[in-house]
């Protein structure tokens, strides 16, 4: 634990686990980027917008609202809600790193804090270097904005007739993402279909008319997620 | 309607904003079981509100984006990858659109 690991070995040892992590990063970006073009993005924006976020769910449900037109605060706040829980896995990485971090080092390397990176790190055993951070995060950031690039600008070049159907790209990653979990666990199955449940009664009710596209899905998610953590505590809440 | 760059630098802001925080500035667990499963189910409740009733709007033709719909969920129960399940879905609604 203790013993003494030269920065560039430790950095290295980072990057080496975090390849497997970027090469499934490679086909993901791609897809989003194809998507965020047909969209109508400027293929430059769409990787801006992975290089700036690497995220997946956060930065595909952001994007999906800036292409429907919406304001800043349902954009922001949509985003927001569903990266809050980095908070979580933040927190739990931060009883590992190595105390003699700097503030600076922990600013640079916590950006690169995602899903997978988290689960890597966690396996670890001992402290967390800054520099085998640095190492983990580096291959996955690479990939998440080479793909996005390759994925736009292939996307520019594609017939009209492909743009179309390519539409449904972004819903379709969206359902790849929650029926899986959905079929292992009940309560998340119960979750999304009360968060269907709401925004179809907001979208179709007369009374609720009012209320914006992006403020509809921010209150059913909400609503949804705060039933569901109400009825169902979850017991392992770290993956 | 937003401007592009502008949202996208909000985004990025409060992505960044929840990794950071607990890493460089506090470092106190949150306990609260509530609290640890709104955030773990939050995800998921939002992409269900965002996919549906807006799936079926999204290719121009209704029928074709159920079809498409009904192929996406068919993929991923199968459990196969995101990439499987968004190149089905493209496909099937560019192959029924070239019949209807």
């Amino acid at each position: 634990m203790n013993t003494f690991i030269p920065t560039k070995e430790d950095f290295l040892r980072g990057f080496r686990k975090g390849i497997p992590i970027a090469l499934g990063y490679l086909p993901v970006s791609f897809t989003f980027g194809l998507m965020a073009v047909t969209g109508g993005l400027s293929p430059w924006m769409a990787v801006f917008i992975s290089f700036s976020n690497l995220t997946s769910a956060g930065q595909f449900a952001g994007t999906s609202l800036i292409l429907q037109g919406c304001g800043y605060l349902e954009i922001t706040l949509t985003t927001f809600v569903i990266n809050i829980r980095y908070m979580l896995m933040s927190l739990s990485l931060s009883q590992k790193i190595d105390p003699g971090a700097s503030f600076s080092q922990r600013l640079i390397f916590s950006f690169g804090i995602t899903d997978e990176t988290f689960s890597m790190a966690s396996m670890e055993n001992g402290r967390l270097s800054y520099s085998y951070m640095m190492g983990l995060i580096s291959g996955p950031i690479l990939a998440w904005t080479l793909g996005t690039a390759l994925g736009a600008f292939i996307c520019a070049s594609l017939p009209e007739s492909v743009g179309n159907a390519m539409g449904i790209a972004l819903y379709a990653m969206f359902i790849a993402i929650i029926v899986p979990p959905s079929r292992k666990s009940r309560p998340i199955l119960a979750i999304v279909a009360i968060s269907i449940g709401i925004t179809l009664m907001l979208k179709y009710l007369p009374a609720f008319q009012f209320i914006s596209p992006g403020f509809r899905v921010i209150l059913a998610a909400v609503a949804g997620a705060g039933i569901g953590a109400a009825l169902w505590p979850a017991e392992d809440t770290d993956h | 309607m937003s401007d592009t760059l502008t949202a996208v630098l909000l985004m990025a802001a409060v992505t960044y904003i929840p990794r950071v925080l607990p890493i460089a500035v506090f470092r106190k667990e949150i306990r609260s079981p509530f609290i640890r499963s709104f955030l773990k189910y939050v995800p998921y409740s939002v992409l269900g509100a965002l996919t549906f009733p807006d799936i079926f709007h999204s290719t121009g033709n209704s029928f074709t984006a159920a079809l498409g719909t009904a192929v996406a969920l068919l993929l991923a129960y199968w459990g196969k990858s995101l990439v499987t399940v968004a190149l089905g879905a493209i496909l099937t609604v560019f192959l029924t659109g070239l019949i209807m």
